[in-house]
């Protein structure tokens, strides 16, 4: 296991520029989940640390070696596909041998790390089948099997759970995860999905557009967006931007929104006059008929343990989780306040965050919202 | 009529449709074996019944063809033949009844060996290019690649036939006329665009996911093809090389003009047999099925990658 350290890698075809000086090092044994819609440079960068794409520039190293330009063979790494590019024309055993076969492993030693890997794997009793007739999860498994038997130095896996029914999925993100809790394999997971990044990972890069928008831990990318883009593709219903148009002075601690006054976490820096959006999680909003900022309910969908109650303001649509019981007549006149500790302000010309007093201190301690 | 009135599935051919079906292909497969089955006929007919009109049906079967086919022999007198030692052998028997001896062996064997030698070496050279080729346009970025398969392709389409006489001449200043290495390396020229293009299309269909996992699972790139690429091609290689096969070892004009000697393959031969003592339909009839066994045997050992091979991309498996 080694750590793998990315630094200002950049990936051009022709004209398109699909990665944008990335730079992030994943610790050894952690799991780093590359987040984002397709096309945001999320596949290439894993492929360019497996050594799939050359880069463009910037270097790549594992576990201290260059490895920039080396040959995908010659990286001890591991890589599981979308599509799970099982040899058709060799068995489960084979299959799953077959790096150890190009290290010139002896027989009888591939034999027992083959029978062990299936073993962990819970596998072991399809070894002898062909691939072509094994079901998502079992063909999941076996390339699985086939990236954890050589015990190489990284795993990087491309959206490994794409192809999986719902259900399924969520089954296999457990069993990833547990498979990563008792191998502490230094990990980069590629998906579009973030409710696998959020379940599985010790850290998430989200990427937009060949750029690393925000790199850090689920609770700091869900909790302290760096950027719109992050906050809006993070949650299901994503972060509410409350916009306004105003300058704030460093130190501020209210925001002005219409005729209300809005408290927020202290500003750590001068805000100049341009347009601003609040940025607030659906589950901080709460109804208070006290509150001078203003809207009326816009519709609800009942979600069994809360709802998503949307309102609609001057700022734009707001969206609050609340408790289930209560219901709302569309059109009905609401006051709105926010958990004041917990809204993130942005620049909404650059989309970029404005520092403030929510991006100190640890974050577990003030996670005690319900 | 009961069968009109049971419900039908719309994917399943009724039984119907199906007995029609059937009826219509054994009929063609009927037709098609005509020819053959009046060759094969002819081939163990005397040459008397093989020139009978009306056309003999039922005959006493004989093999003066193939006795024929592999000797060349002299006319002698009857007195002659009376005075020679009891003959050795079938083929003995029947060419003395003929007022006739064996001479010796026919040039027969040999033709057919330069065939066999040309045909199949041409066609794994052929196939081997082809597939190396293929490979490369399909998985590398080849500058002017477009161009360059269009180029591949447009050898095809002229008749070689039509470049005859400079390969002629080219030929002759090169020392390859009437040479087992030239008709192979004319053979594999012509096929080598065939091979290319189809081959192309079945390493398309091949996900270049399995050449990479087997890079990162530490095999370098000509091992992932060995060992991954190739096993997946084979259908299409089979294909290929049957359609290969069928060219080289039908090819005549070529054949007929460029080879007249030690190279000459069969089907210029054949026909020369013909004009040895009489019009001998049986020995030419008998030539022509041996020369069909070979590729008769290489398609039946090949039948199902073929038939997947000329019905290739209409299924995705």
């Amino acid at each position: 296991m080694a750590e793998i350290r990315v630094e200002n890698l950049r990936k051009a075809f022709g004209e398109f520029v699909a990665v944008q000086d990335s730079s992030f090092t994943v610790e050894n044994g952690e799991f780093l989940a590359l987040l984002g819609p397709s096309g945001c440079g999320k596949t290439t960068t894993l492929r360019m640390i497996a050594g799939l794409e050359l880069p463009t520039g910037g270097t790549i190293r594992l576990g201290g070696e260059d490895v920039t330009y080396k040959r995908a063979s010659e990286r001890d790494i591991a890589f599981v596909f979308q599509l799970f590019a099982l040899y058709p024309h060799m068995n489960v055993r084979k299959n799953i041998g077959f790096p150890l076969l190009a290290q010139g492993v002896a027989k009888a030693e591939i034999k027992a790390r083959v029978e062990e890997t299936a073993r962990l794997l819970q596998i072991d009793h399809i070894l002898d089948r062909p691939v072509s007739g094994l079901a998502g999860g079992d063909r999941q498994r076996v390339a699985l099997g086939r990236a954890i038997v050589r015990r190489p130095m990284c795993f990087l896996m491309d959206e490994p759970l794409g192809t999986l029914d719902a259900e399924f999925r969520e089954v296999m993100v457990r069993e990833l995860r547990e498979l990563h809790n008792r191998i502490h394999a230094t990990t980069v997971y590629v998906t579009h999905d973030q409710i696998e990044a959020m379940a599985m990972a010790d850290k998430i890069a989200v990427m937009n557009h060949g750029v690393i928008e925000q790199f850090g831990t689920p609770q700091e990318i869900y909790d302290r967006p760096a950027s719109m883009y992050v906050a809006d593709f993070i949650g299901s219903p994503p972060m509410n931007f409350i916009r306004f148009t105003g300058g704030l002075a460093r130190g501020a601690r209210m925001a002005r929104i219409g005729a209300a006054e809005v408290a927020m976490p202290e500003l750590r820096a001068d805000v100049p006059p341009g347009p601003l959006a609040l940025g607030v999680r659906p589950e901080h909003v709460r109804f208070s008929d006290a509150s001078p900022l203003r809207g009326a309910i816009y519709g609800s969908e009942y979600l069994g343990t809360n709802q998503i109650v949307t309102v609609e303001t001057e700022g734009g649509l707001v969206r609050a989780r609340l408790a289930a019981e209560q219901s709302y007549r569309i059109g009905e006149p609401v006051g709105l306040t926010f958990k004041s500790d917990r809204l993130s302000l942005f620049d909404a010309g650059s989309g970029r965050v404005i520092p403030s007093a929510l991006h100190e201190g640890a974050l577990r301690q003030e996670a005690r919202h319900g | 009529m009961s069968s009109a009135n049971t419900a039908h599935s719309v994917v399943e051919p009724s039984a119907r449709s199906k007995r029609i079906a059937a009826t219509l292909v054994i009929l063609y497969a009927v037709i098609t074996m005509i020819p053959l089955v009046w060759i094969f006929l002819t081939s163990i007919k005397s040459p008397p019944d093989s020139i009978s009109y009306p056309p003999k049906i039922l005959f006493t079967p004989s093999l003066e063809g193939y006795c024929n086919l592999f000797t060349t022999r002299t006319r002698q007198t009857p007195e002659y033949i009376a005075s020679l030692p009891p003959p050795e052998g079938m083929c003995d028997a029947v060419t003395r009844e003929r007022n006739m001896v064996i001479a010796g062996p026919s040039n027969f064997l040999p033709r057919f060996t330069n065939s066999l030698i040309i045909a199949f070496g041409s066609t794994f050279l052929a196939v081997g290019f082809g597939t190396l080729a293929a490979y490369g346009f399909s998985r590398f970025k080849v500058p002017l690649a477009d161009d360059l398969l269009f180029f591949i392709l447009s050898t095809r389409m002229m008749p070689p036939i039509a470049v005859a006489i400079p390969i002629y001449l080219m030929y002759r200043q090169l020392g390859l006329s009437d040479t087992a290495l030239g008709m192979m390396l004319l053979y594999t020229a012509v096929n080598v665009s065939l091979a290319v293009w189809l081959l192309k299309g079945f390493i398309d269909e091949i996900p270049r996911e399995y050449e990479e996992a087997a890079m990162i699972d530490g095999y370098s790139r000509l091992q992932a093809f060995r060992k991954v690429v190739l096993p997946q091609a084979t259908t299409g290689i089979a294909a290929t090389a049957i359609f290969c096969l069928i060219f080289a070892w039908n090819e005549y004009a070529f054949a007929s003009l460029l080879t007249s000697g030690s190279a000459q393959t069969a089907p210029p031969f054949i026909p020369t047999i013909i004009g040895e003592g009489g019009q001998d339909w049986p020995a030419v009839a008998a030539g022509t099925t041996i020369f069909l066994v070979p590729i008769l045997v290489f398609t039946i050992l090949l039948r199902k990658q073929l038939l997947r091979g000329i019905t290739f991309g209409a299924v995705r498996k």
